[in-house]
């Protein structure tokens, strides 16, 4: 059994005990215990199941590499899954579920698949579930979605209860990981004067090294780690934060940290997770390494861990996961985990070495009464949910001449891989090490930044090294190396002389035993999450797959959640193996950020709810919301849709605006709409470019409706423009469109005339403007006082300062519903007072205010068209019928030569016209128009498509626009247009000008 | 995540604050021009793995544009300048051929 020692646990504090549950049972810790190691405390070696097969899986690593120990912590709307045990700090009331079985975690129906597995080789999905072709939907399919997805999802009507935050720093140096080698290359760099940022994920400095022991200047690696933190915290130009991953490496320095401040104890106050956004210089890399598992028969069960991880447990946690232990490894490493495990009184009843002879450290095991059996292998360790017995063979061979011991946990050690994640993040590359049998990080091809030099320096394990004098050695080389390159000229004080017991080398060992047979073969298992086996990934090279990038996605190796930080080396050392090629030429897939998941509260941080994305709104906005308004989003402005009175549907109201706004007088707040100064000796020039029509000829005092066209020819805006003075245009543009219309013209001005002499400011928030509508419009103003609104004084298409009221303005003559309309502009700061008074003296002219749907319909009526809805992006005024407005005295403007194009000039282009429902209903939006004949895939061919479509009170009819092929020409006919309900509308083609044709309402 | 340097207001703008604006040193061809002209002015780019010039523009800062040089293989960049030129200056045509030797781009090299 897995139990907790009396004595021992360097991280846990005896005196306080925590009270926690896994899967409904309570269990009790320490402060200081990570979930993994309270769980193995209580004997709770099982923690979850495999993906694929549902096999129980223990825990078999001790950091964020772990596979297996996957659990969903947490409840209700702070439930998570997939979070790693090893990595989650214990704290009093942590709730814990496994994952991936059904009923429980002892007894699971999907096991069943385990029996299963020779049928389910890899590819099994490609190959299995093609034929017969309709089993895919009713049974393939099914199943599929029943037994896919890794944890549970959390409650869909749940919402994060917690905060999440960004910060951004910038620093001359970055040092990612705060082991030795961080903790020296930090104060090696810092010694130099430079700004440097320390972060480490874990909530301890020191890394490994004190678990692994050795001495600096001739004192315990643990006191160094003391007293070089100390150091670090009491220097002003060093941050250190711990509980913080360097998550990835990106373009010119940047680099994200995933800070986790209150999972270890939500009581506390403050954002749960924060996200940094780090811009450095210089990036050092000093992420450690991960030891590699030892791929033979049986690696999986539980019991089966990594030497190192032991070691973790026995020295950090005081937990020894067996009492009879066998030791598999092919270098040195492993004897100290042998050694720790013996002094702390557990049966260690055999070291087996795949190699013939071992260093020093295995003599000192040897002394300690430890057997050691050089060439020796294990050919396959037996036991369901826990390790039963192993059956020990040589390394030479199959697998035959087994002896079985029993035991009751293994540690296994297949030599150490750098992590180097964070180095290749950015497009840092490779070698391979012959000696170490792992891929390092090249020095000479770093990730290259925006002066085309080397910005990232790995350091310590992370770069090779893996003895402690060469870390520490390494280490303080790159934070010189670092700070030196960010500017900063490195003090030439001595680097610390580490030492530990020396080794012997490692050798590599792919597959124990080295010829295993297929049976042991089909037990081996690379990946633990994802259930990928030595032969599976035999099997796909045989099948052909001969890119390492291939054989990931055809067999899913390195695809689970841990991405393959355990599994990937020794999955393409075999794929290698199986393609008779070197490991080099085989080569890594790509790493890829973040280093282990993120969460996604993180990724948003504040930017969620009302602060997402903000919100523009009107100096009337809070008139609109006392009084009803039904709001709808324009760009980022919010519109009212429609004024909804008590009892009233958002239809009811639509109507009733409609026929007031014809019939009396409605009020439109305006506001929203693009407003541009164009000013400057050669703004008339310049207009003349960016529309169609000619605005250098408007007369000062005089309005023109203008449209704009991309240099592609197809219609982007358009809008009312107004000449101030003899240099100054206002135009008018369309809600949302004048960030962009700004953009464009500023484009031209700076990239293709900048030696026009034109300005353009947008003023669109400097003016509150509100549409005066209908019959009643010029009474409500004449009632109101000041300057003269006739019909000589101010005609159509005309503007005016003065006086309305006590309200200095500008009335502009224009009408977007035919009737008679001013749009008047007044200072932004006025806008709620102007619209009080119209609204306090329309009372006798039956007043109301409407909303932009009513818009719509009232410029539906009569046929005038809006982007965005008569505009897709692929339209052309002519199309509209707009020929009129393209002017044919300039010799330029942009669209101009586009619209000369043969696709512009087909007769076929689809053109507009007014729509009229056969039965008076209204046409469904978007709804295509089919014609003869059907195309090439079997369907009706289209010949058109609604872009308008409303129900019109005055006409009591729907009404709507749309672009048909040859519409104009075809008059009276009847379309069909077949609806998403099954029905097919039937729909007249007529005139788009629905209401008072000749203009007689607004001509007063 | 890019860091340009705006040549109008002198910052060093991270992307975020930057947006991109396609090829540089267009000609631009307008009414009278023949369809092939007026084809490869809208649509032909270069497209090319290495030195390469584009258009920027401070969006979400000074607001001005500019004009890159940059290499789209490494990122590295080899200046930034006004852009209101057809051509790039002299400093960051040697600013490339330092670094790149024997480089070409369209006309220019």
């Amino acid at each position: 059994m897995s139990t907790r020692l009396t004595k021992q646990g360097r991280l846990i504090d005896r005196s306080k005990k925590i009270s926690f549950t896994f899967n409904g049972t309570t269990m009790q810790g320490y402060a200081g215990d990570t979930l993994a190691s309270a769980l193995l405390a209580n004997d709770q070696m099982m923690m979850g199941r495999s993906f694929k097969y549902h096999r129980p899986r223990g825990v078999v690593a001790s950091g964020a590499e772990e596979p297996n120990a996957l659990v969903g912590l947490g409840q209700g709307n702070r439930f998570e899954p997939n979070q790693r045990a090893t990595t989650t700090e214990l704290f009093n009331g942590l709730t814990s579920v496994s994952q991936n079985h059904w009923p429980n975690l002892d007894f699971d129906i999907g096991a069943v698949n385990t029996a299963l597995a020779r049928f389910l080789p890899a590819g099994f999905y490609y190959k299995t579930f093609i034929h017969p072709k309709p089993f895919w939907k009713h049974i393939y399919e099914p199943f599929i979605r029943q037994s896919a997805g890794l944890g549970k999802a959390p409650d869909k009507d749940s919402r994060d209860a917690d905060t999440y935050e960004h910060f951004y720093a910038f620093t001359d140096v970055l040092v990612i990981g705060g082991g030795v080698a961080g903790l020296q290359a930090a104060r090696a760099a810092a010694q130099s004067g430079a700004k440097v940022m320390l972060i480490e994920q874990s909530a301890h400095w020191g890394g490994r090294a004190p678990v692994d022991g050795g001495t600096v200047d001739g004192q315990p690696v643990d006191k160094f780690v003391e007293q070089l933190v100390s150091e670090l915290e009491t220097m002003k130009n060093v941050t250190l934060r711990n509980r913080c991953m360097g998550a990835g490496v990106y373009d010119h320095g940047y680099a994200l940290g995933y800070e986790r401040l209150t999972d270890h104890n939500p009581g506390m106050q403050g954002p749960r997770h924060r996200l940094w956004r780090i811009r450095a210089k210089q990036i050092v890399t000093a992420t450690g390494a991960i030891e590699r598992p030892l791929s033979f028969a049986g690696n999986d069960v539980p019991g089966v861990m990594l030497a190192s991880a032991m070691r973790d447990y026995l020295v950090n946690w005081g937990v020894v996961p067996g009492e009879r232990v066998i030791i598999a490894t092919n270098n040195d490493d492993a004897y100290r985990s042998a050694i720790l495990l013996k002094q702390a009184g557990v049966d260690v009843l055999r070291v087996v070495d795949a190699r013939a002879t071992a260093g020093p450290l295995a003599e000192e095991a040897r002394q300690l009464g430890i057997r050691v059996d050089p060439g020796k292998a294990i050919a396959k360790v037996k036991g369901g949910k826990r390790v039963k017995s192993v059956q020990l063979c040589n390394q030479d061979g199959i697998g035959g001449a087994r002896e079985e011991v029993e035991a009751d946990a293994v540690a296994m050690s297949g030599g150490w891989s750098p992590v180097v994640h964070l180095w290749s993040h950015c497009g840092g590359k490779l070698i391979w090490d012959e000696a170490q049998a792992h891929f390092r990080p090249d020095p000479t091809r770093p990730p290259l930044g925006a002066d085309g030099e080397g910005f990232v320096i790995a350091a310590g394990s992370a770069n090779g090294p893996l003895a402690l004098g060469d870390i520490l050695a390494d280490a303080d080389a790159a934070g010189k190396a670092a700070a030196k390159a960010a500017g900063h000229k490195p003090k030439r004080a001595k680097a610390p002389v580490g030492e530990a017991s020396s080794e012997a080398p490692m050798e590599p060992v792919w597959l124990m035993p080295a010829n295993a047979d297929i049976q042991l073969r089909g037990k081996a298992w690379l990946d633990f999450q994802n259930d990928v086996k030595v032969s599976d990934v035999q099997l796909a090279a045989r099948e052909g797959y001969e890119s390492v990038e291939h054989t990931k996605r055809y067999t899913t190796l390195g695809m689970a959640t841990d991405q393959g930080k355990l599994s990937n080396i020794n999955g393409l050392a075999i794929l290698a193996n199986a393609l008779d090629a070197e490991i080099p030429q085989v080569g890594t897939t790509t790493f890829r950020p973040p280093y282990t998941p993120i969460s996604m509260g993180a990724i948003g941080g504040e930017a969620r709810g009302e602060v997402f994305q903000p919100i523009r709104q009107t100096p009337m906005h809070d008139w609109h919301d006392k009084h009803g308004a039904d709001w709808e989003p324009v760009g980022h402005w919010r519109r009212t849709y429609a004024y909804v009175r008590p009892g009233e549907s958002v239809h009811d109201a639509v109507n009733r605006e409609v026929k007031n706004t014809r019939d009396n007088l409605g009020l439109l707040d305006a506001s929203t709409l693009g407003k541009l100064i164009v000013k400057g000796p050669d703004a008339g020039r310049f207009l003349d470019m960016m529309y169609t029509n000619m605005m250098s000829t408007l007369k000062v005092g005089k309005c023109r409706y203008g449209l704009m066209c991309s240099e592609n020819g197809f219609l982007i805006d358009d809008g009312v423009v107004a000449r101030i003075d003899e240099d100054t245009w206002l135009c008018h543009t369309t809600t949302g469109g004048a960030e962009r219309t700004h953009g464009h013209m500023e484009e031209w001005l700076q990239t293709e005339w900048w030696d026009w002499k034109v300005y353009v400011a947008n003023v669109t928030e400097q003016y509150a403007q509100v549409a005066v509508v209908g019959p009643n419009a010029r009474k409500v103003l004449e009632k109101l006082g000041g300057m003269d609104v006739s019909k000589e004084a101010l005609p159509f298409m005309e503007w005016r300062d003065g006086k309305i009221g006590d309200f200095d303005c500008r009335a502009y003559r224009i009408s977007f519903s035919g009737e008679l309309s001013y749009e008047i502009a007044v200072p932004a700061s006025q806008g709620q007072a102007f619209w009080d008074a119209l609204l306090e003296a329309g009372q006798e002219f039956g007043v109301m205010p409407y909303g932009t749907e009513c818009l719509h319909i009232l410029r539906a009526e009569k046929g005038f068209i809006m982007i965005g809805d008569e505009t897709d992006g692929t339209v052309i005024p002519q199309d509209l019928g707009l020929h009129w407005a393209l002017s044919k005295k300039k010799e330029d403007y942009l669209g101009k030569r586009a619209h000369d194009r043969s696709h512009m000039t087909d007769p076929d282009r689809w053109k507009l016209v007014g729509l009229e429902t056969v039965d008076g209903s209204v046409l469904p939006d978007g709804a295509y128009a089919v014609g003869e004949g059907v195309n090439a895939n079997g369907q009706r061919n289209m010949i058109g498509r609604v872009t308008s479509t409303y129900y019109s009170a005055n006409l009591g009819r729907g009404i709507a626009m749309g672009l048909i092929k040859h519409g104009p020409d075809r008059m009276g006919e009847i379309v069909e247009f077949p609806g998403t309900d099954d029905k097919i509308y039937k729909a007249k083609i007529v005139d788009p000008i629905f209401y008072d044709k000749d203009g007689e309402k607004q001509n007063v | 995540m890019l860091i340009l340097r705006c040549p109008c207001c002198g910052v060093d703008a991270e992307e975020t604050e930057l947006a991109a604006g396609g090829e540089a040193h267009l000609k631009r061809f307008g009414p009278g021009s023949s369809d092939d002209d007026f084809h490869d002015y809208l649509f032909m780019r270069e497209n090319p793995k290495g030195v390469h010039f584009e258009r920027w523009r401070h969006a979400n800062g000074c607001g001005k544009w500019f004009h890159v040089a940059r290499c789209t293989r490494t990122l590295e960049v080899f200046g930034t300048y006004s852009a209101q030129t057809t051509e790039p200056p002299q400093e960051i045509k040697d600013a490339i051929t330092a670094k790149r030797p024997g480089w070409t781009w369209r006309e220019f090299s």
